[in-house]
């Protein structure tokens, strides 16, 4: 099977939502500053007291590869992305589109989940041009 | 104090063979490569008070090398690990911690002989935040930011073919290069796609070999060797160790950070700088690299190497041994960036440039995780 976060202490919280269904970001209660990866204090002030906000769950494309080759479980071609969230941090992510080779960088996302097994994993689907 | 200038390289040297070396282990190739480089000044192992190793750890090379050391560096940050041992190996003997450092790689990139496994812990950042979505190692990471980079600054396919396509006309000039047969942008298109936009001739080698470097004083160095290499300027800085976490997907804040320091430090301008080598683990590293330390504007590298500033014959050669995509990757680069810079300003290079007095060496670890910059001089400079 496609592996999964092992999550540690300062991680678990985010992941175990993610398993739920939600995607959060976390936010400093002192400064307000978003960031991500998930940690239990806030890297741009050094405060201990952050929480887990609930994500808009869109953003924008900044950035992917197209894996023509894989680890097992992974079928070519599958893509990775990079996605500015719409609170700011930047996440990692399995992009999904109909068809890889047409997408092009800056288009709006929206967050989804892939189920593995009892985790989930997070997911990018481009958003249909209206 | 200033430390501009008072420690020198006397000894550098890689190990005896490159490539394909299944009959050492990588602690034998750091080995290797030591002796070469204290051969090249006259030293034996009993001279060494200091040692700098990433890979392996400097206990482990003292200890096979039989040295007895005042002073012990094991910073490991990829493949910039060497720069940094310059860097506090300056500091060090210029402070009167020990007189002479030994700084050491070695590594059984391809054969795999007495390395450790490399696979991200599970419960690391890599593990949690990458691994699960199925990277292909460093050809899905390193070069991810590469497609937001072609949309913002008009970057073509064609350019970033012309990184591995002008290495390759250095490497011919290098007896020693792995790969020295000629390649057009025809040729990158055609090789394997890797993880689109990268093609297999977008990425380095993976070999084994070692190389070594012998850092003193500048009073002693003179009764060292005829011509000390030395280290007028240097930086460090690191951030994200995932992709994900990076300040810009289109330039390096590490790289940005090091070099400022590197050229602040060692007071030469970019106008001064007779060579450059930028690590090459991927076709687009220097591109970013020569925007980062300052040689082009933002947006401007890809002109620049079509243009053929970087090529033989140009005005700023870059990576003249043929680089990582074509010279030898072992896994850790940066000791051979920084091998071919001495012997650039010393002037013995197989394809050297005409009159180096001043070469800038620039490493980088991880996917853009860490970087290292030195600014290495002759004797004029100094």
């Amino acid at each position: 099977m496609k592996p999964v976060a092992q999550p540690t202490p300062d991680t678990r919280e985010w992941f175990a939502l993610i398993d739920e269904g939600r995607l959060t970001v976390p936010r400093c209660l002192e400064c307000r500053a978003f960031f991500l990866y998930p940690r239990s204090f806030c890297p741009r002030c050094g405060h201990r007291d952050v929480e887990l906000v609930d994500a808009a769950g869109t953003g924008t494309l900044l950035s992917f590869v197209i894996n023509h080759r894989g680890p097992e479980g992974f079928e070519p071609p599958y893509a990775l992305a990079i996605v500015e969230l719409a609170e700011g941090p930047h996440l990692m992510g399995a992009l999904r589109a109909p068809d890889l080779e047409a997408v092009a960088v800056n288009t709006p996302v929206r967050v989804a989940f892939e189920q593995r097994g009892e985790r989930r994993v997070v997911c990018f689907d481009v958003e249909e041009a209206a | 104090m200033s430390l501009r200038g008072a420690v020198a390289i006397v000894g550098a040297a890689e190990s005896t063979d490159l490539g394909r070396i299944p009959d050492k282990s990588a602690l034998e190739l750091h080995a290797d490569a030591a002796l070469n480089a204290l051969a090249d000044c006259g030293l034996t192992p009993a001279d060494v008070d200091g040692v700098a190793s990433a890979g392996e750890m400097p206990v482990d090379v003292a200890d096979y090398l039989g040295i007895v050391p005042e002073y012990l560096d094991g910073t490991n940050v990829g493949g910039s690990s060497f720069m940094l041992h310059v860097r506090h190996a300056m500091a060090a003997i210029a402070s009167g911690l020990c007189e002479t450092v030994l700084v050491t790689h070695g590594e059984s990139g391809r054969s795999r002989v007495g390395m450790v496994p490399w696979m991200p812990a599970p419960q690391s950042l890599m593990g949690q935040l990458e691994v699960p979505y199925g990277p292909v190692g460093a050809p899905s990471l390193f070069p991810i930011g590469v497609r937001q980079y072609m949309a913002r600054y008009g970057m073509t396919r064609e350019q970033l073919a012309l990184v591995p396509v002008i290495q390759r006309e250095w490497a011919a000039l290098n007896p020693r290069a792995k790969l020295r047969d000629p390649i057009t942008v025809e040729d990158v298109f055609a090789s394997p796609v890797i993880a689109d936009p990268v093609h297999l001739l977008h990425c380095c080698l993976v070999t084994d070999g070692g190389g070594a470097l012998v850092l003193t004083s500048a009073e002693r160095a003179k009764d060292l060797h005829p011509s000390p290499v030395y280290v007028l300027g240097a930086g460090e800085s690191s951030e994200s160790s995932v992709v994900s976490g990076l300040e810009s997907l289109t330039s390096s804040r590490a790289i940005r950070m090091g070099g400022e320091r590197a050229f602040a430090q060692s007071g030469i301008r970019h106008d001064d700088v007779d060579h450059l080598m930028i690590y090459d683990a991927f076709a687009h590293v220097p591109i970013y690299g020569l925007e980062d330390l300052g040689f082009v504007g933002r947006g401007e590298a890809p002109a620049f190497i079509e243009d053929r500033n970087t090529a033989p014959g140009g005005r700023l050669p870059l990576n003249t041994n043929g680089g990582g995509l074509s010279y030898t990757h072992t896994g850790m680069y940066g000791m051979f960036a920084i091998q071919e810079s001495v012997r650039q300003v010393r002037g013995i290079a197989p394809a050297q440039v005409h009159g180096v007095d001043v070469s800038v060496a620039t490493g980088v670890g991880g996917m853009f995780m860490s970087s290292g910059t030195l600014v290495l001089g002759s004797a004029a400079t100094v």
